[in-house]
C-alpha cells in the first residue's frame, strides 16, 4: 500500500526531526547545537502546516507559523547573541561519552515505538504513525539533557523536548487547542528569557556555565 | 438524625454565636489597623472581645435549653459549606469558654497596656483570632469547618506562644507545641475519614457520620485515633511533653486561656466523637480512657510539686486535672457501655463540672501568677516570697483559687472531685468482676492525685505569698491595678458560685448530660443539698457548711477579742532561738517537692547544681526533668533525624542527576502503568 505523496513527505519531514535529535545528542559544539536546533524547528514548522493542509485543520497553519517565527528565527537568534556574548563556544565535553549515547538513545527509540504502537492504534489521524518518533524525541532530548554539563545545552535539550511534544500532539490529535499552543509558545519564550537571565549570573558567580560548579549548592 | 430544624432567619442563639465569633475576627483586623493606638487597642477593642465573651456566654446559656439548631454558612468551598451546629454539649462548652475569657480578657486589659503598640497589635490579633477559633469549633457542625476551626485555634495559639520569639527556649517550645499539634490534627483527619464510613464523602458534615454504618473494627479504630490526636491537645502523657514547654511561654492571660479553654476543646471533641458521633461500643474503650486518664493525673500531680517556676508549675497541674477529667470521661464510657446510665450521668456530670470549675481556676491562677510575674519580673518561686504584704489583692483573689484547685469546701473543686468520687464508691455492681477490683484502686488513685494537688497548692501559695521576700528588690513590687483586679474577681466569684450553688450547676449540665447518655443525674437533694442517686447514701449542702464555717469564725473571732482585747502586744521576747532570721532560712520551692521528688525519683531526671562550701553566696539549683522525653521523644527524633539523612543522599547538587531521577521515573511510569 502506498501512501499520498504528502503523507509520504509528513513522513520523511518526522525521520528529518529524529535524525536531527541523534545529531544533536553527538553535536559537540554549542553554535551547532544551535543550528541544529533551528533545523529541527523548521521541520516541525513544516510538518505542522503540512498536516494542517492536507487535513483542512486550518489552525495548524497559525502553530506552524507561531514554530517558525519562535523556534526558527527568535530562539536561534537569542541562543547566538548569548553565546557570543558569554563566549563560551567551546568544545562540550559530555558526561557519557558519544557513542554509548548513541546506543543508548537507539534502545529509547525501540522502547519509544513500542510504546506508543497502541496509541496509535487508538488515534484518529493519518499521523499517527509517527507518533513514535515524535515520543522518541522526547526521550532523546531528555537524555541529552542530562549528557551535558553546560547550561546552554540543557536549555536547548529542553526546548527539543517541547518540540517533541508538540509534534506528539499534532501526529495523535492534529495539535492542542490554539489558545493552548499560544500560552505555550509564550511560556517557552518567557522561560528562554530567564533563563538567559541566569545564564549571566551563573557566569557571574562561579566564572564558567558548567553546572557542576553547582554541586557546591548542596546542604552538606 | 434530623432532629436539626432547618435554618431559622430569625435571631437564634446560633446566629447569636455567629456574630460574636465575627465580632472577634473583625477585633483582631481592626487591632492591625490601630496599630497606631495602642490605647484604643487595650481600651476599646479588648473590652469589646470581653463584651463579646460574655455574649457567647449567654448565648450559649439560651442555646442550652432550646433544642438543637444548625445553620450552613456561605463560606468554604464550593460545595462544601460550613455548617454549624448549637447543641446543648456546644452550649455548654461555650458557656465555659465565655464565662473563663470574660474575666481573662478584662485582666488582659490591664496586664497588656504596657506593651509596644507593634507588638500588642499582633498579639490582639492572634488572641481575637484564637477565640474565634476556639468558638468555632465548639460550634461546627462538620469535619471540614471543624478541621479549619482546630488549626485556627492551633495556629494562633502558636503565635501567642511565641510572642517573645527572640528567646530560643521559646521558639523552641513553639516548635514542639507546633509540632505536637499538628501531628494530632493529623490523627483527627484520619479519625474523621474513617467516621466517613469508606462512603462516598458526603460533604463530611457530622449528620452524615452519625448516620454512618461502621465495623466495631473501624469505630474502635476512629475512636483510637481520636483519642490520640485529641489527647496531643489535651496533653494526655505521653503526649503532653509540649504543654510545660509551651504553657509557660507564653503571655499569663494567653497561658490562662490555654491551660482554662483550650484543653476543653480536646475534651469537647473526644465527648463529641465518642458519645455523639459512634455510641461508644466497646467497654474497653473506657478502661483505655480511664489508665491514660489515671497515670496523667498521678504523674502531673507528681510533676507539679517538684517545679520551681510558677508558670510551669501551674501547667503540670493542668496535665493533673486533664488526667482527672479523662477519668470521668472513661468511667462515663465504663458504666454507659455496662447499661448502668444512671451513674454513668454521675460521671459526666462530674466530668462536665471539673471542666468548668478548671477553667475557672486555672484561668484565674494563671492571670494571678502573670500579676506577680508583672510585678516582680520573675517567674521562679526561688526568687519570690512575701508577696502578700504589697499585693493583698492578687494574694486573696490568687488564694480562693488555690483553695478551689486544691478541693477544699465550699469551692468548687471539691464539689467535683465528690462527684467523681462518688460515682466511684457507687461503682460495685459493674458486671465485669475484674473491673470491679480495678475500680477502687482507681478511685485511691484520684484521691492521691487530690490530696497532692492540695500539697502542690500549698507549695505554690506558701512560697509564693508567704513568707519574707527572697529578693531585696521585690519591696518595689506594686499591686495589680484594677481591670487586673476585676478579671480575677471575676473568675474568683466563679469559683465560689460555682461552689456553693452545686444543685443549680447540675441543672446547668443536665441538658448536656441528657443528649449524650439519655438520662440526667438524679439529685435527691432539693435546690440547697446535692445528694447525687440517693439521699440516704451522701449528700453536700455547700451553703449550710459555708454559714456553719463562717458562724464558727466569727463566733471564735468575737470570743477571742472579748476576752483578750487590749491584751495584745507586738514585742520580741526570745525570738524563738532565731535572732537572725533571713529569707534564704525559709523552706524553698525545691525544699518543699523534695519528699516528692525522693519517693517518686524513678520516674524523673533529676539535674542538681550544689554550691561550692566556701561560696559566700550559695545557690542551689535543682531540676527535675521529664524522663518520658528520653525514653520516648528522643529515639523518635533521632529515627527521623537519620531517615532525612538517607533521604539527603539523594541530593547531590548535579543537575543531571536529578534530570536522571525524573528521567527514571518517566520510563518507569510509562513501562508499568501502560
Amino acid at each position: 500500500m502506498t501512501l499520498p505523496f504528502h503523507l509520504q513527505i509528513v513522513n520523511l519531514l518526522a525521520a528529518l526531526l529524529l535524525l536531527i535529535s541523534f545529531a544533536m545528542l553527538s553535536q559537540r559544539r554549542i553554535v551547532g547545537l544551535v543550528t541544529l536546533f533551528a533545523w529541527q524547528g523548521l521541520a516541525l514548522a513544516v510538518s505542522t502546516g503540512l498536516v494542517g493542509w492536507v487535513t483542512g485543520q486550518h489552525h495548524l497553519y497559525y502553530s506552524a507559523g507561531i514554530t517558525l517565527i519562535l523556534k526558527v528565527i527568535v530562539m536561534p537568534w537569542i541562543f547566538y547573541a548569548l553565546v557570543k556574548k558569554l563566549d563560551v563556544d567551546r568544545d562540550v565535553e559530555p558526561m557519557i561519552n558519544i557513542p554509548t549515547t548513541m546506543l543508548i538513545g537507539i534502545a529509547l527509540v525501540i522502547f519509544a515505538f513500542n510504546l506508543a504502537l497502541p496509541i496509535s492504534q487508538l488515534a484518529g489521524t493519518v499521523t499517527r504513525s509517527t507518533l513514535g518518533i515524535a515520543l522518541a524525541c522526547v526521550l532523546l532530548a531528555f537524555l541529552m539533557m542530562i549528557t551535558r554539563s553546560k547550561a546552554i545545552p540543557q536549555v536547548i535539550g529542553f526546548l527539543a523536548m517541547e518540540n517533541g511534544l508538540f509534534f506528539a500532539a499534532t501526529s495523535a490529535t492534529y495539535g492542542m487547542p490554539l489558545v493552548v499552543e499560544l500560552g505555550v509558545a509564550l511560556d517557552v519564550l518567557v522561560g528562554v528569557f530567564v533563563l538567559g537571565i541566569f545564564f549571566f549570573q551563573i557566569r557571574e558567580t562561579f566564572d564558567s556555565l558548567d553546572l557542576k560548579h553547582m554541586e557546591k549548592l548542596r546542604e552538606r | 438524625m434530623t432532629d436539626a430544624i432547618p435554618v431559622d432567619p430569625g435571631f437564634t442563639p446560633l446566629v447569636g454565636a455567629w456574630w460574636i465569633v465575627l465580632l472577634w475576627l473583625v477585633l483582631a483586623f481592626a487591632g492591625l489597623a490601630l496599630q497606631r493606638h495602642p490605647r484604643l487597642i487595650t481600651h476599646l477593642l479588648l473590652p469589646l472581645g470581653a463584651l463579646g465573651a460574655l455574649g457567647i456566654a449567654l448565648t450559649g446559656a439560651a442555646g442550652l435549653f432550646a433544642p438543637a439548631a444548625s445553620l450552613v454558612l456561605p463560606i468554604g468551598l464550593p460545595d462544601l459549606p460550613f455548617h454549624l451546629r448549637l447543641d446543648a454539649l456546644s452550649a455548654f462548652f461555650l458557656i465555659l469558654l465565655g464565662g473563663a475569657t470574660f474575666g481573662v480578657t478584662v485582666y488582659a486589659v490591664g496586664y497588656l497596656r504596657h506593651l509596644e503598640s507593634g507588638p500588642l497589635a499582633l498579639l490582639s490579633l492572634w488572641y481575637h483570632l484564637f477565640l474565634a477559633g476556639m468558638a468555632m469549633v465548639m460550634l461546627a457542625d462538620d469535619a471540614y469547618a471543624f478541621m479549619v476551626a482546630w488549626e485556627l485555634m492551633a495556629l494562633s495559639s502558636y503565635f501567642l506562644v511565641t510572642t517573645d520569639h527572640d528567646r530560643p527556649d521559646i521558639r523552641r517550645a513553639g516548635f514542639l507545641y507546633l509540632l505536637i499539634a499538628h501531628v494530632g490534627a493529623v490523627s483527627l483527619l484520619l479519625c474523621f475519614g474513617v467516621l466517613q464510613g469508606g462512603g462516598l464523602i458526603q460533604a463530611y458534615s457530622f449528620d452524615s457520620i452519625r448516620a454512618a454504618e461502621l465495623s466495631p473494627f473501624w469505630s474502635s479504630a476512629a475512636f483510637l485515633l481520636a483519642l490520640f490526636g485529641f489527647g496531643a491537645k489535651a496533653g494526655l502523657v505521653p503526649l503532653h511533653v509540649w504543654l510545660p514547654e509551651a504553657h509557660p511561654a507564653a503571655p499569663s492571660p494567653v497561658s490562662a486561656l490555654m491551660s482554662g479553654v483550650m484543653l476543653k476543646t480536646a475534651i469537647y471533641g473526644l465527648l463529641r466523637v465518642s458519645f455523639d458521633l459512634i455510641d461508644v461500643q466497646a467497654s474497653w474503650w473506657g478502661i483505655l480512657v480511664l489508665g491514660l486518664g489515671l497515670i496523667t493525673a498521678l504523674y502531673g500531680v507528681i510533676f507539679a510539686a517538684v517545679q520551681s517556676d510558677m508558670k510551669r508549675l501551674l501547667a503540670w497541674s493542668s496535665i493533673e486535672n486533664i488526667g482527672v477529667i479523662l477519668v470521668g470521661v472513661g468511667l462515663t464510657m465504663i458504666f454507659h457501655t455496662d447499661g448502668k446510665d444512671a451513674l454513668a450521668a454521675l460521671a459526666l456530670t462530674a466530668t462536665l463540672y471539673h471542666s468548668i470549675n478548671h477553667a475557672f481556676f486555672k484561668g484565674l491562677l494563671f492571670i494571678g501568677t502573670g500579676a506577680v510575674l508583672h510585678a516582680t519580673g520573675t517567674r521562679l518561686m526561688g526568687e519570690l516570697g512575701g508577696v502578700m504584704r504589697f499585693m493583698p489583692w492578687t494574694a486573696w483573689l490568687t488564694l480562693i483559687g488555690a483553695l478551689a484547685i486544691a478541693g477544699l469546701p465550699p469551692l468548687n473543686g471539691f464539689v467535683s472531685e465528690w462527684l467523681l468520687l462518688q460515682a466511684f464508691l457507687l461503682s460495685p455492681g459493674l458486671t465485669q468482676p475484674y473491673l470491679n477490683m480495678v475500680i477502687p484502686i482507681a478511685a485511691a488513685s484520684i484521691a492521691l492525685a487530690a490530696a497532692l494537688a492540695a500539697y502542690v497548692m500549698v507549695k505554690f501559695f506558701g512560697v509564693v505569698f508567704l513568707g519574707q521576700p527572697r529578693d531585696p528588690n521585690l519591696k518595689n513590687g506594686h499591686e495589680a491595678c484594677w481591670p487586673q483586679r476585676i478579671g480575677m474577681g471575676w473568675l474568683a466569684l466563679g469559683c465560689i458560685l460555682l461552689g456553693l450553688m452545686p444543685a443549680q450547676v447540675i441543672g446547668w449540665i443536665a441538658p448536656t448530660v441528657q443528649m449524650l447518655i439519655g438520662q440526667t443525674l438524679h439529685n435527691d437533694g432539693g435546690w440547697l443539698l446535692l445528694a447525687p442517686v440517693d439521699a440516704n447514701r451522701a449528700s453536700y449542702a455547700p451553703l449550710i457548711f459555708f454559714l456553719v464555717v463562717l458562724a464558727v469564725l466569727l463566733l471564735t473571732f468575737m470570743v477571742v477579742r472579748r476576752l483578750y482585747h487590749g491584751r495584745i502586744r507586738r514585742a520580741d521576747p526570745w525570738d524563738c532561738g532565731y535572732p537572725e532570721q533571713d529569707a534564704r532560712m525559709q523552706d524553698s520551692a525545691e525544699g518543699f517537692g523534695q519528699p516528692i521528688r525522693q519517693i517518686f525519683e524513678a520516674f524523673m531526671r533529676v539535674e542538681r547544681e550544689t554550691p561550692d562550701p566556701f561560696d559566700r553566696h550559695p545557690r542551689y539549683r535543682g531540676d527535675s526533668r521529664d524522663n518520658i522525653w528520653l525514653l520516648c521523644y528522643a529515639p523518635i527524633a533521632r529515627l527521623v533525624a537519620w531517615l532525612s539523612d538517607q533521604g539527603g543522599r539523594l541530593q547531590h547538587g548535579r543537575i543531571q542527576w536529578y534530570l536522571v531521577y525524573s528521567f527514571a521515573t518517566l520510563i518507569f511510569l510509562l513501562v508499568f502503568t501502560r
